[in-house]
Parts: C-alpha cells; sequence; structure tokens
C-alpha cells in the first residue's frame, strides 16, 4: 500500500463564482427557472403579462386626446389606425377632467378646494410626521377645521368662528363646574352648554357680528360640489372625525361603567350591522321626511354624520382589537405605577393599541373612503355620478371604460399613499419585540 | 303599538298637510329659485354640460317655469334625484316640482299623492334587436335572452308581453342603462328592452347603429310629465299652464324667433293675444304678471323648438315627433284653449 494521500500546502486563491450563479443570470436561474415546475410557471406567467399589456397599452397610449365628442373621437380613430377597436378616448377627460375633480364647484372659485387640501397637508404634517416637525405647528392643525369649513362654502367668517368658539365655552364650563363640583358633572355641564351656545346663541352671535364686521367670502352651495372634491371632503372629515370617537368607544366597550359600556356597544354593533347605504338613505330620505318642513339640514353634512358614524363604530372594533392584543401585564404596571385611568391610557395603553392597530385603522380609512362612491346612489354627483353624467351627454353618451380608468386612477394615487404612509409608519414606530 | 303606528301616520300627514299649505309660489318667490327635481342624467332629457349647466328636454320645463314664475330662466336650483330618491324628495318638499321623464301611472297619482300636470313626452316600451339576428317582430322573440333594468315598470310590463303571448324568456338583469348598453354589445342578451325614447338614444351611441333595429312593437303606455304635490292647486296651475303654453304657442305659430313681435302689442289672433297677454287677464288669474306666458317661451322656445333642440331628428338622438306631434298634425298634444 503506497501512500497517495496528498495534502495542499498552500490556500488555493479566491474564485469568482460561475457566471451563472451571479449577476442577472443568477438571478433568474435562482428565481425563475430553478426547476421545470418553475420554468413553466414563469413562462406561462410571462405570456400571461405580456397579453394583458399587449391589450392595455396600446389601448391607454395609441388614443385621441382632442375631439368634441365620441364619434368625432371614432373618426380620428379610423383615420389614423384604421379601427375604433383597442384604442381609448381620452378626449373626455380632456374635456370634463375638471369637471370631475371640482363637480359644479365655480370655476373662478377652485383655488379655495385646492388652498384647503393644500392646507390640509400642512395641518397633517405636524401629525404624521411628529417626529420631525415643531410642536407648535399642531396649533395651525387645530384650527385647521374650522378654516377648511370656511374655505369650501365659504359665507361669513363668523360661522366657523362661532363653531370653534362653542368649543371654548364648553371646555370653560367644563373647568368651572369640575372645580367646584366633580369631574363628571363638569363634563355634562361642559357639553350642554356647547351644545346650547351652537343651537341657539351662536346665530346671534354670527347675526350681530356679521351686521358690525361683515367679513366674508362668496358663499357656496352643498349642490355645487362634487366629483373627486367631494371624495376627498367626505374622506378626510370621515377619517379624521372618527378616529378620536371610535378610540372613546373603544375604550367606552371596556369600562366598568355599566350604561357607557352598554351604550358603546349598542351604538357600535347597531351600525356595523346596517348596510352603510341604508344609513345613507336614512340620512337623504327619511331625515327629509321627519325633519319639519323648511328645515334647511345640509345634505352634505348629513352624509358626513352619516360615513362618520359608520367609519367610527369600525374604527372602534379595530381599536378594541389593539387594545386585546396587549399583554395584562401592560395594565397591571400601568396600574402599579399609580397612573389614574387616563394618563394610564394616554402614557401606556394606548401608544401600543393603535401602533398594533396601524393595519388595521388604514385598512378602515382606505375602506371608508372608497365608500365614499356609494353617495351617488342618493342622487350627490360624486365622480361615480358625475361620471353617469357625463355620459348622459349627447356628446359622450356610450363612452364607459376611459371614464372608470380615470377614476380608479384617482382613488389607487390616494389610496396607495395612505397605504405606503402606514407601513412608513410601522417602520418609525418599530420598537423590536421579535 | 297601534298607537305608535296612528301616531307616526299622523305626524306624516300634518307634515304633508303642512308641506302642501304653505303656497309653493310664494315659497318660490321668497327664494328666488325654483327647486327642480331632475334626473341624474339621461340623455336628451338632462345633463349637465362641460360648464356644469344643465341642458336637455325635461330642463326646459323647469326653465319655462322658472322663467314664468321668477322672470329669470337660469333662476332654477336642479336637484339631481335618482329613481329612489324622487319621490321622497318631492313629498318632502325638497323640490317644488319633480320633471324627471316620470311615467304617469294611477298609484303614483292617487297612492303617492302627487298631481301630475299633463305630459310632455308620449313613450312607450319598446325591444332592439341585431339584425343579423333576422328578427321583425317582438312576437319571433320565443326563448330569447333579454336585458331589462330591475324595479322597473318596463320589467313588468315584459312578463305581462311575454306571457300574454305565451312565449318564453330568460331575463338578464341589469342596473343601469350604461350596463345595459356593454352588455348588449358583448351579446350577453339577444334583445334590449327599455322606453323607446332611451332605445332611440342607445342605438345613437353605438359605432354601427345601421347593425340593430328597433322592433315594431311598443308594449306599453308610458306618458312622461312633471308632477306636483297633492293639495297645493295654485302651485300646480302654474306648472300645468306653462306645459300648456309651450304645446299651446307651437299650435298657435308662436316661436322664440316671433315672440318679441308678437308680445309687443295685440295682433289679429286673439287666443295668441290671450296667451301672451296683450289681452285679458289670464296671468292675473294666475297670480302672476300678463307676460308670463312669454317669459316662459322665450326661456327655450315652444314645445317644437325645444323637442328639435333636445331629441328631435337633428340631434344625435334623432327622435321623431310620433305621439308627441300636435294633434293637428295626428300626435296626441292637445293643450286645453287659453280663454
Amino acid at each position: 500500500m503506497s501512500d497517495v494521500s496528498f495534502v495542499r500546502t498552500e490556500m488555493l486563491p479566491e474564485q469568482a463564482p460561475p457566471a451563472s450563479e451571479v449577476g442577472l443570470i443568477g438571478w433568474i436561474r435562482h428565481n425563475l427557472f430553478s426547476g421545470w415546475f418553475n420554468s413553466i410557471l414563469t413562462l406561462v406567467s410571462l405570456y400571461a403579462i405580456y397579453y394583458v399589456l399587449s391589450g392595455v397599452l396600446p389601448w391607454v397610449f395609441q388614443s385621441v386626446w382632442n375631439a368634441n365628442s365620441l364619434n368625432e373621437c371614432r373618426e380620428i380613430m379610423m383615420a389614423t389606425w384604421g379601427s375604433t377597436h383597442g384604442h381609448a378616448c381620452w378626449a373626455v377627460i380632456n374635456d370634463r377632467w375638471l369637471q370631475l375633480l371640482f363637480g359644479f364647484y365655480p370655476s373662478h372659485l377652485y383655488w379655495r378646494p385646492i388652498a384647503a387640501l393644500l392646507l390640509l397637508l400642512v395641518a397633517l404634517a405636524p401629525v404624521l410626521y411628529s417626529d420631525r416637525l415643531p410642536t407648535k405647528m399642531l396649533i395651525f392643525s387645530a384650527i385647521y377645521p374650522f378654516l377648511m369649513v370656511w374655505l369650501m362654502w365659504g359665507g361669513t367668517i363668523w360661522g366657523p368662528i362661532a363653531a370653534a368658539l362653542g368649543f371654548v365655552v364648553g371646555w370653560g364650563v367644563y373647568t368651572l363646574v369640575s372645580k367646584q363640583l366633580s369631574g363628571l358633572f363638569g363634563l355634562i355641564a361642559g357639553v350642554a352648554a356647547s351644545v346650547i351656545w351652537w343651537l341657539v346663541l351662536s346665530s346671534y352671535f354670527v347675526g350681530a357680528l356679521d351686521s358690525i364686521l361683515p367679513i366674508g367670502i362668496e358663499a357656496v352651495q352643498s349642490r355645487q360640489f362634487g366629483g373627486f372634491m367631494l371624495a376627498i371632503l367626505l374622506g378626510v372629515v370621515a377619517i379624521g372625525v372618527s378616529l378620536p370617537i371610535g378610540i372613546v368607544l373603544a375604550l367606552g366597550r371596556q369600562s366598568d361603567l355599566m350604561i357607557v359600556k352598554y351604550l358603546c356597544v349598542g351604538f357600535i354593533e347597531f351600525i356595523r350591522g346596517v348596510p352603510l347605504i341604508t344609513l345613507l338613505f336614512v340620512a337623504s330620505l327619511l331625515l327629509n321626511l321627519f325633519l319639519p318642513p323648511g328645515t334647511n339640514f345640509d345634505i352634505i353634512l348629513r352624509v358626513m354624520i352619516m360615513m362618520t358614524l359608520f367609519s367610527a363604530a369600525y374604527m372602534a372594533e379595530v381599536i378594541r382589537g389593539g387594545l386585546a392584543a396587549l399583554p395584562r401585564g401592560q395594565y397591571e404596571g400601568a396600574d402599579s405605577l399609580g397612573l389614574n385611568y387616563w394618563q394610564a391610557q394616554r402614557l401606556i395603553i394606548m401608544p401600543q393599541a393603535l401602533k398594533i392597530s396601524i393595519p388595521g385603522i388604514v385598512s378602515t380609512f382606505i375602506g371608508i373612503f372608497k365608500d365614499t362612491t356609494l353617495v351617488s346612489i342618493i342622487g350627490l354627483f360624486d365622480v361615480i355620478g358625475l361620471a353617469s353624467a357625463i355620459r348622459a351627454d349627447t356628446a359622450w353618451n356610450g363612452i364607459y371604460w376611459e371614464l372608470f380608468a380615470f377614476i380608479a386612477a384617482l382613488f389607487f394615487v390616494v389610496c396607495f399613499s395612505m397605504s405606503r404612509y402606514s407601513m412608513y409608519l410601522e417602520r418609525k414606530l418599530q420598537t423590536g419585540h421579535h | 303599538m297601534k298607537k305608535t303606528v296612528i301616531l307616526s301616520v299622523a305626524t306624516v300627514a300634518g307634515l304633508a298637510a303642512a308641506a302642501a299649505t304653505a303656497g309653493t309660489v310664494d315659497d318660490v318667490k321668497a327664494r328666488g329659485k325654483l327647486n327642480c327635481g331632475v334626473t341624474t342624467g339621461l340623455v336628451g332629457f338632462a345633463a349637465p354640460d362641460a360648464n356644469g349647466e344643465w341642458k336637455g328636454f325635461d330642463v326646459a320645463v323647469c326653465r319655462a317655469v322658472a322663467a314664468a314664475v321668477l322672470g329669470d330662466a337660469s333662476a332654477v336650483e336642479f336637484v339631481p334625484t335618482t329613481g329612489k330618491t324622487r319621490f321622497t324628495a318631492l313629498a318632502s318638499g325638497e323640490i317644488d316640482m319633480l320633471a324627471r321623464n316620470t311615467t304617469w301611472t294611477f298609484s303614483r297619482d292617487v297612492d303617492l299623492k302627487f298631481e301630475f300636470v299633463g305630459v310632455n313626452y308620449y313613450d312607450g316600451q319598446g325591444f332592439m334587436v341585431p339584425k343579423a339576428l333576422g328578427v321583425t317582430s317582438a312576437k319571433e322573440l320565443d326563448g330569447a335572452t333579454v336585458c331589462i333594468q330591475t324595479g322597473t315598470t318596463t320589467e313588468l310590463n315584459l312578463a305581462d308581453f311575454f306571457r300574454s303571448n305565451n312565449i318564453s324568456y330568460e331575463p338578464v338583469p341589469i342596473e343601469t342603462n350604461a350596463e345595459a348598453q356593454q352588455q348588449y354589445l358583448a351579446g350577453a342578451c339577444d334583445v334590449y328592452t327599455t322606453d323607446a325614447s332611451g332605445l332611440a338614444a342607445t342605438r345613437a351611441t353605438f359605432e354601427n347603429p345601421g347593425d340593430h333595429v328597433l322592433l315594431p312593437e311598443i308594449i306599453s303606455k308610458e306618458p312622461l310629465g312633471p308632477l306636483v304635490r297633492h293639495g297645493d292647486h295654485e302651485w300646480g296651475d302654474v306648472v300645468r299652464w306653462t306645459l300648456n303654453a309651450m304645446v299651446s304657442a307651437e299650435e298657435l305659430g308662436v316661436t322664440s324667433a316671433n315672440i318679441d313681435e308678437l308680445s309687443s302689442g295685440a295682433g289679429d289672433n286673439p287666443e295668441v293675444n290671450r296667451l301672451l297677454g296683450t289681452e285679458g287677464t289670464l296671468g292675473e288669474m294666475l297670480g302672476l304678471d300678463a307676460d308670463w306666458a312669454a317669459r316662459a317661451i322665450k326661456a327655450g322656445g315652444n314645445y317644437g323648438e325645444v323637442f328639435a333642440q333636445n331629441i328631435g331628428e337633428e340631434t344625435p338622438i334623432g327622435l321623431a315627433r310620433g305621439l308627441n306631434a300636435q294633434w293637428t298634425d295626428g300626435g296626441l298634444l292637445y293643450s286645453p284653449p287659453f280663454r
């Protein structure tokens, strides 16, 4: 037996990996063609993508942008491509995009909804990016709701100011009474004072100040609101108001106080048990019949209230899910620190519970934003309602896909942004439980 | 339980009575605007244009009434209503009148407590089929699939027609006219049935209208007209006679071209004089001024002009006058005399 063992005495130099294992080719081999089954799936998927794009892309890009009617579109298509099939007639969007965005809002006042939207972003910024912007900007966020109402509806500036004063009055009464008696009485008295102010006194206040110092801008009727602006308006209000109401309802549902608990449970279960469209019909039809004749209860306000209540009920359940996911120890820890109920909620429970519920909350936001299109069924001209109104024009009767594609694009941009923001927020709040 | 029902009925009745006795003419004058219910969009009858200006055959009635009462054809607040919200909107007083191609039926007039003031379009339910099907009569449609809008009188008419002719059909339920167009063109149904005016408007939008035919059978009566609430007869009279003024104007040869000349002074024809207020006190009887009808006609022209502008043969919709011709031309339009 001769000894043929061989021991290498020096290290081999590192070699570059084979070309088939790295770079683009390597990636393709590993991810797309790693076996016969995956290779077939890849080829089938590629064909499916090609098939869809080969239909959609020419339709989108080989299209007519300038025409005054569908028939004119068709003539141009025939002249250019020899067929009307597979070409979009974007001329309808070109002709009506302002209407799809703003409804019947007077065109010389378009700057007002645009300003309201831009200011909305300013007002949201300190809330959304609380770590990067000064906290003082929150003052503007608090003023913004009243400013928005004034910008959108116009009229005298004293109306929104009176509405804002209602909160001041409520707060004043609350602090006064709660010092004298108890917190609960203070709360009740404060709410009562605000309601009395809004329902009775504020109209005198507005009337008096308006006659002394008439400051105002051109008023716009609710009937003139429409298009995508209406969806954003309803969506923003429903989203913005439903979150705080939802938190209160979720806490109320877990409360030890029996009346509070059953009120919250009853509200949540009732609203969640009824389709949104039913609530909208109640807002538009039943209220009309039951309110005394001549009552001018703004239709958009009614719809806003219904959508907010609807979304608040869902929000409450989403947040309750977050609360339920918190370990018992967190509550006990808060108690052992000697925090009272509100301190514990604010400092320990809510920050964690809300973080857990972010995906659910944003889902609800996106859902309610898309649900705003349901208002077309009660005769409001939101963007879907306008699409059918545009089709009712003899020039555009018969056009279908282009309008819906445009509407889908509008909604996608907004919903996708919300979704991306929620992912950013989750990453930012990731404190590492893994 | 019984008591609550009775109470709530009483409440509703009380509200309706309160709404009715308020005097709509005065309300409209005080408000300076007419609230007129229209559709959310129906080709030729009512639709907003690119500037948000409402146009159409039903819209013209609203404008004429506004011109007669307020002297301004643009003083109209158009309230878009859907098939589901239209009657509540009228009953609750949200709108003063409804001009929304609504069929005048017994139960709507009597049971729902409305008052149809006349007919501005005589429609009827028809059928459209592809020419390639080779069908010439609706009675040959045995076993056909039919696109039909759910929850409308057309659905019931269709069932009646097929049953009385002992033939079968398969309904394809659809929600809107736009959906029906797509379904029909995609071949999901052999036949599309709805009001004949709607069929004509739909066919006009097809790429090849010639490939589709409207069958000769009209299987229902659909008199479409404006309506107001029960009980306020002064207001009902105003709307009724404004519509009649438009019809009479056509019959008497009063057009938007010659109305200025005719209304400047009493002419040879006493009925024209009474209509235009250069003679007699008809406007005063109605609670309006003397040239109310002249303003109503100026708003959009007489009935024939409004028809020609919005749905007539010169428009893409291309409806012939048919039943909607003056009685003197063999149609059904017949306005009671102005005297």
